[in-house]
């Protein structure tokens, strides 16, 4: 819901009203706490358990929670309320679309100079493939939830069959990693469409879980099937990749001794870093061309309405099929290459949290919108490299910030589509307009 | 058959757990049409109120079981419950009107927080407890297989079935009750005949959070030990009774929790224990692909 | 069976667990001409639509779509998308259906979608921007301009569909069912929430369709200048049956149909329905 902003400022919430409320607020708080906070256990040395009391932190945390209620109220009164529309001045608007369209090519000649700027910082290039590989996993998965508005919660499901194809194939017939990515997509596609028959006729919510059950029956089955897969002891002495064959070694038949040039470990993160671009580059611009094609147009119309597309002859069957194989198999390829990153994949790295975090990246994105997608991984991840050290706390955090966004902007940071095809000149259309899709 | 009329006993009292998880699926969906993914985790709250509560009262020197019991269950009840009632406000009441995607991110997004804030209030280990209920009644002794009928076992079932029977009388005799079977009819008429819905919609989740705070403590009496995890898979399965036995009804929850709870316990016994999860989560593709509406659902046709 | 006729309704039946929505229906549409199915509200004329365009399955009857080459379907037999794909059947929404978040050029190129899938190659020629596809895309452009032309709407053909005003997305509803190239085009209340002005527009766009692409339209209305102005042949259906048919004059002097529009009290129908045929 939109509303515009009344001429005059709204009437100050009284000091009591915001009192009253942040009372009750501390009291709900008091209560919440009392036992999870006040009290703390653990299995003590015996096996039995223990406990001692931290009222300093419950008091401490109450009275947080009377003075951010406080706070938010105060902000409520100066902002208005949620979703209110904001008129901007049309000079400012026009310097945000230019903005707006002067971001991506930036960005993308940025990541290209990623490894020269910052050829000696390790911890910055590992940072960056991680968030280049995040990039690409929801650039995958905005083309099953962002273009035909299926919700897929198992998307780690797609990762991991992809990573684990490579590292068996490697390990146990010891195929290049050239050679398995294209075979790590096709599989990871063939479990798409397995995935999707099951589910075409479902829709939204129940969608969504089942698909979220289907990415916890591979992550079990991983876990069980230990002479397959090694269980939970994981895959390790994955072979790294090879530029034409020559691997990047220290030694003679290495490439630094056939270029001549000193070895350096640097130079492997240096190619790892432009392989993940390269296929994330790769996936943008297939997903940009597919939306210009009747396949992708037809993803988009069925996101929109699925009965308007069965009137219109569109098989959709075949539609949702194709979205779910496609997202699949960049998730597929993504996954071979965290594989190949990392030497070692074990069942851990393909949890349900993996799922709900790149679903996070798309949604907070803007679902449909590349660039959307791309600045959300970067914040994201990078806002996650922040907690480096407070780990447990990390989660907690993500969780806290998706509750707000949705409350904030269910629509994600770009607020609109950009038409597939035009006749005089483009005009994006508001988030307001498209549909999310049920599936 | 010894052995197997064991395994019906366990399955019966894991599924009287499941069912009560269930009811709050059920309810809550039935009302907002939403999977409230956060409600496992509340059930996994209720868990830890309960194991603390019992901590607490054991240590300033009562003895009294059923004294002890019945303070728990009536402590973890209200706490819980307004833990539920909390999440309702703060995560899902701002997002009712808005799109469909948003509530569930958001519940997705809740069930991270409760989980993560157990495991960074209480730490990350598992909590086990003494067994507070022991002893039990052997039922069968022949051919050297015991089949027992724990007294814990017994506490399960009879308070499921008192709870069931009091919320079913509520649900069909109360104002409360019916202001909500209103409300999943048709919420703006309720709204216009005078019904209070977003209090209704609080009342809902109070409910369910509060049967499924039981079912935390049930379990810990059950099983003896809590984690901060248990909210995810347990929450999966009660959802899959949900489902199983017709999402909005609530006779069929409970029904399905029973399925489930028998299937897993025999699975576990007669194939695998390892998958006994996979198990689970398949019988809730099973059944949505091809039962959707559940064993006591109603069927909808499309409107075009 | 005449060449003349391009749809035969034969004992339709539609239960829906005990209610039964359409009772033994049979009813005629003949080509280039302009059907239009009448009736007071809850008739069953939306579901009969349905039925015929593949969104039910009938409980019971045929639904038989003759082409100009004498081919013939069985429309009970095909389900939904097939229905518009094989058997050129397309038809319109009550509740309009279009793609909101789509410009309205777009929704036009979304109606070209199976033409155009196969010129892309399965979509491996469109990757790689083969010439074959840009000339088929560049043609799917201009049927769908043609089409904006002809209903106004050429200067909003890059604005959203679901910003454009309730009349323009009624036509462009039309002219998106058109770009799929139909046979039979099923129009359900098209002129619903019309003002006079833009109903003598829809009648206008519809005798040109009927006219200038020989299309066959079956209509569901409830505005009667529109059904008496273009409709050839009307049937008229009341609880689920048939309780009329004919020209537009026969059936506007019926006193079957005047009864049950004017909800004549149950003596009067009774009589009025005992002495008819």
């Amino acid at each position: 819901m939109t509303v515009l902003e009344p001429t005059s400022a709204p009437r100050a919430p009284g000091a009591a009203f915001i009192f009253k409320k942040a009372l009750i607020s501390a009291l709900v708080a008091l209560v919440l706490f009392s036992l999870m906070i006040g009290i703390r256990t653990e299995a003590g040395p015996t096996g039995q358990l223990i406990y001692w009391t931290r009222f300093g932190d419950l008091a401490a945390l109450v009275a947080a929670v009377f003075a951010g209620s406080i706070a938010v109220e105060l902000l409520r009164w100066r902002w208005g309320p949620v979703g209110m529309v904001r008129i901007v001045p049309p000079g400012v608007t026009s310097a945000l679309a230019l903005a707006r369209r002067a971001i991506a090519p930036l960005l993308l000649i940025f990541a290209l100079l990623v490894p020269v700027i910052f050829y000696d910082q390790r911890y910055i290039l590992d940072l960056g493939i991680l968030v280049l590989t995040y990039v690409m996993l929801g650039w995958g998965l905005n083309v099953v939830v962002g273009l035909a508005g299926l919700l897929d919660l198992g998307y780690v499901a797609f990762y991991a069959v992809g990573a684990y194809s490579y590292a068996l194939l490697a390990t146990n017939f010891g195929l290049s990693f050239w050679i398995c990515l294209p075979l790590a997509g096709i599989l990871a596609s063939l479990w798409g469409v397995m995935l999707g028959f099951p589910v075409l006729r479902l829709r939204g919510d129940y969608l969504a879980i089942v698909t979220l059950a289907f990415g916890e029956i591979i992550r079990l089955v991983i876990i069980n099937w230990q002479s397959l897969t090694g269980g939970p002891n994981g895959v390790s002495g994955i072979p790294r990749p090879t530029m034409f064959g020559i691997p990047l070694t220290p030694g003679d038949d290495g490439l630094a001794a056939k270029l001549g040039i000193e070895f350096s470990t640097t130079h492997r993160i240096v190619f790892l870093f432009y392989i993940i671009l390269a296929l994330a580059l790769l996936t943008n611009w297939v997903t940009i061309r597919l939306r210009r094609l009747p396949i992708g147009r037809a993803w988009e119309a069925l996101r929109e309405d699925e009965v308007a597309c069965r009137a219109l002859g569109i098989n959709i069957t075949t539609t949702k099929l194709t979205a779910f194989a496609t997202g699949a198999m960049f998730g597929g390829f993504a996954g071979a290459f965290f594989a190949t990153r990392q030497g070692f994949i074990s069942p851990e790295s393909f949890t349900f949290q993996e799922s709900a975090l790149v679903l996070a990246i798309v949604v907070l994105g803007g679902m449909g919108s590349q660039l959307g997608v791309a600045l959300a991984a970067l914040t994201m991840i990078g806002g996650f490299e922040l907690f480096r050290g407070l780990e447990q706390y990390r989660m907690l955090v993500f969780g806290v910030a998706m509750v707000l966004l949705m409350i904030w902007r269910p629509r994600g940071l770009i607020g609109h589509r950009a038409p597939t095809v035009f006749l005089k000149h483009s005009q994006e259309i508001s988030s307001d307009l498209v549909k999310e899709g049920h599936g | 058959m010894d052995y197997f009329a064991q395994q019906l006993i366990n399955g019966i009292v894991l599924g009287s757990i499941y069912g009560l998880i269930a009811i709050g699926y059920t309810m809550v969906y039935g009302i907002v049409g939403m999977i409230n993914f956060a409600h496992g985790d509340i059930f996994m709250i209720g868990g830890f109120i309960a194991l603390i509560s019992f901590l607490i009262l054991v240590s300033i020197g009562l003895t009294a079981v059923p004294v002890i019991l019945l303070i728990v269950l009536l402590v973890s009840m209200a706490i819980t419950a307004l833990y539920g009632w909390t999440v309702e406000r703060i995560a899902y009441r701002p997002l009712r009107h808005s799109f469909r995607l948003a509530p569930m991110l958001s519940a997705i997004g809740m069930s991270f927080v409760l989980s993560n804030f157990s495991q960074v209030a209480q730490g990350a280990r598992v909590k086990p407890v003494p067994p507070i209920i022991t002893g039990g009644y052997t039922l069968l002794d022949q051919n050297g297989f015991v089949v027992r009928l724990s007294n814990v076992q017994i506490i399960v079932v009879i308070t499921t079935i008192v709870l069931l029977l009091i919320f079913t009388w509520m649900v069909s005799r109360t104002r409360l009750g019916r202001d909500m079977r209103a409300c999943e009819q048709d919420q703006t008429m309720a709204a216009l005949l005078g019904v209070d819905v977003d209090r209704t919609i609080s009342m809902t989740f109070v409910i369910g959070s509060a049967l499924a705070a039981v079912a935390g403590m049930m379990y810990l009496l059950y099983y003896g030990l809590v984690d901060f995890y248990m909210g995810f898979v347990a929450g999966i399965k009660a959802f899959t009774a949900a489902v199983l036995g017709g999402i909005g009804s609530l006779p069929g929850a409970m029904l399905g929790g029973l399925a489930i709870g028998l299937i897993e316990t025999l699975w576990s016994a007669y194939f695998s224990v390892e998958y006994k999860d996979v198990a689970a989560f398949s019988i809730l593709i099973i059944v949505l692909i091809f039962m959707p509406t559940g064993l006591l659902g109603r069927p909808e046709v499309e409107k075009v | 069976m005449n060449g003349e006729t391009i749809l035969t309704v034969d004992h339709l039946t539609m239960r829906f667990g005990g209610i039964v929505a359409v009772n033994d229906l049979s009813f005629t549409a003949e080509r280039r001409k302009i059907t239009a199915l009448i009736g007071p509200n809850g008739a069953g004329k939306t579901t009969v639509f349905n039925c015929i365009t593949g969104f039910y399955k009938p409980s019971g009857g045929t639904m038989r779509l003759t082409h100009d080459d004498s081919r013939m379907i069985q429309l009970e037999r095909l389900n939904d998308f097939r229905i518009s794909k094989q058997a050129k059947v397309a038809r319109t929404f009550q509740n309009i259906r279009l793609f909101p978040g789509m410009t309205a050029l777009e929704n036009l190129m979304v109606a070209q979608h199976n033409a155009l899938m196969l010129a892309s190659g399965l979509t491996f020629l469109g990757l790689i921007g083969a010439p074959s596809w840009r000339t088929a895309e560049k043609r799917a452009i201009d049927r769908a301009t043609e089409w904006l032309r002809r209903i106004g709407l050429l200067e909003r053909a890059d604005d959203a569909a679901g910003n454009l005003p309730y009349g323009d997305q009624r036509r462009l509803e039309i002219a998106r069912a058109m770009c799929t190239e139909p046979a039979l085009l099923c129009l359900d209340e098209p002129a619903a929430g019309l003002n006079a002005r833009e109903s003598a527009g829809l009648s206008e766009l519809l005798l040109t369709i009927r006219d200038e692409h020989g299309v066959s339209i079956l209509l569901i209305e409830h505005d009667m200048s529109v059904v008496m102005e273009i409709s050839d042949h009307v049937v008229v259906m009341d609880y689920g049956v048939r309780i009329a048919e004919g020209s537009p004059q026969e059936v506007r002097d019926d006193p079957k149909v005047i009864a049950a529009y004017l909800g004549a009290d149950e003596q009067e129908a009774i009589a009025v329905m005992e002495s008819g045929t």
